[in-house]
């Protein structure tokens, strides 16, 4: 007898891109928060994730869990060098556009914004996609980005041309590697695993 | 399956200890090692739950193969052919022929963004080899490729197919980790190989003759 999936035949799933704060609903059944043993706490890292219904469900793998979030945090966190966390955060949103995750868009189209105070900017970027042309240096990123996103990928001397022209440099490209390639990991699991609910009103 | 190998994105990427591409990875420390144990928890698990090591490393040369990155590719082929099942092998090959195709495609929700909607294959498994893999394996490569080329057309009843074809609410999990984490491997692979070949072809236009003059200078011609 095979398990079944999740449904929520009420949810109205956004049809845009937002930097609105989205929910997210699982399609399978998440670990139980009161079953939780030592190794699901590793694999959760905070504990503030055993809230979340995503991390909740991943945590049933919870080794790669942990190895994939502690991934994520030094590639996005880890501000002492290298490229700025605004422009770590266009190189998700602009992989995320690309890819289509409504969802991972949102999360972090909202901290484009907050750390480069360019909401505008940003918003171009989810209502005109990644064609949009911004400036010399934020086209780089958004180009670089989709180019590494595309598969096969697409990402060669060109990019990396346009990258060090618009002034970063190779500490900076491989932020920008990271960051995006980060998200073709992050934009598979969110898409196919759960679908978001509208911003809370 | 126990490798030698101590990072792979550096083997897959050629970064030898001491270069500058070496270096540059070492800013990010936490990214590198988690990078390897992300690696090691899909390949080596330490709790392998109910996915058979063939099945991972079936899934990882056809996901690798779609993507078309040589060094990857071989990689993961020649991990699966170590294995010793040679028409798995084979049928994984005539599998990456047949679904090699371009993304991201798919749909997006009714609405605005429909405009964009880009169409593409729903890629199947042919009659011949899913016999040869069997409707496990089978289910899991057409949910790879979902992944691969056109993640936004995900649904709950692609899941229920992995379900009914055997593969508990866990060992999608764990697949799902898996086709996704090659994804960012391979990406991270791709994009350091383009940034050290872009050096060396940089610095190649640069200074030839004070690469020529220095080699005559140190008398080493």
């Amino acid at each position: 007898m095979s398990e079944t999936t999740l449904s929520h035949p009420d949810n109205r799933e956004p049809t845009a891109f937002t930097q609105d704060e989205l929910g997210w609903l699982p399609w399978l059944e998440p670990f139980p928060a009161d079953e939780l043993t030592e190794r699901h706490w590793a694999g959760l890292v905070d504990a503030s994730r055993a809230k979340s219904p995503y991390f909740l469900l991943l945590a049933r793998d919870p080794d790669i869990l942990q190895a994939r979030t502690k991934t994520d945090k030094d590639i996005f966190y880890n501000t002492s060098n290298g490229l700025p966390r605004a422009e770590r955060e266009l190189a998700a949103t602009a992989t995320s556009r690309h890819n289509g995750c409504i969802f991972c868009a949102s999360v972090h189209s909202r901290f484009a914004t907050q750390y480069s105070k360019r909401g505008a900017d940003v918003q171009r970027l989810l209502d005109e996609g990644v064609e949009a042309d911004i400036d010399g240096r934020w086209n780089a990123i958004i180009e670089a980005s989709v180019a590494l996103t595309d598969t096969p990928v697409a990402f060669g001397d060109a990019e990396v041309r346009a990258l060090r022209a618009a002034g970063l440099d190779d500490l900076e490209i491989v932020d920008v590697i990271n960051g995006a390639a980060f998200f073709n990991w992050a934009n598979r699991l969110m898409l196919s695993i759960g679908e978001p609910t509208p911003p809370k009103q | 399956m126990s490798t030698i190998i101590s990072d792979v994105i550096d083997h897959l990427a050629g970064i030898r200890p001491g270069t500058s591409l070496d270096r540059l990875r070492d800013q990010r420390p936490q990214a590198r090692e988690n990078a390897q144990k992300s690696y090691r928890a899909l390949f080596e698990p330490e709790f392998p739950g109910h996915v058979t090591t063939i099945e991972r490393y079936a899934v990882a040369a056809f996901v690798a193969g779609l993507h078309r990155q040589p060094h990857v590719t071989d990689f993961y082929a020649a991990s699966l052919q170590g294995l010793g099942h040679p028409r798995l092998t084979d049928a994984i090959k005539a599998e990456i022929a047949r679904g090699s195709v371009e993304g991201p495609y798919g749909r997006y929700p009714q609405g605005p963004l429909t405009v964009e909607d880009k169409e593409g294959p729903v890629y199947q498994v042919s009659a011949d080899n899913r016999e040869s893999l069997g409707p496990r394996l089978a289910a899991a490569l057409e949910h790879a490729h979902l992944l691969v080329f056109h993640p936004r057309d995900a649904s709950p009843a692609a899941l229920q197919t992995l379900l009914d074809a055997g593969w508990s609410t866990t060992d999608v999990v764990t697949l799902s980790q898996l086709v996704s984490f090659l994804s960012f491997q391979i990406r991270v692979v791709a994009g350091l190989r383009a940034l050290a070949g872009a050096s060396v072809r940089e610095s190649a236009d640069i200074d030839p003759t004070q690469i020529f003059t220095g080699v005559l200078a140190s008398g080493a011609v």
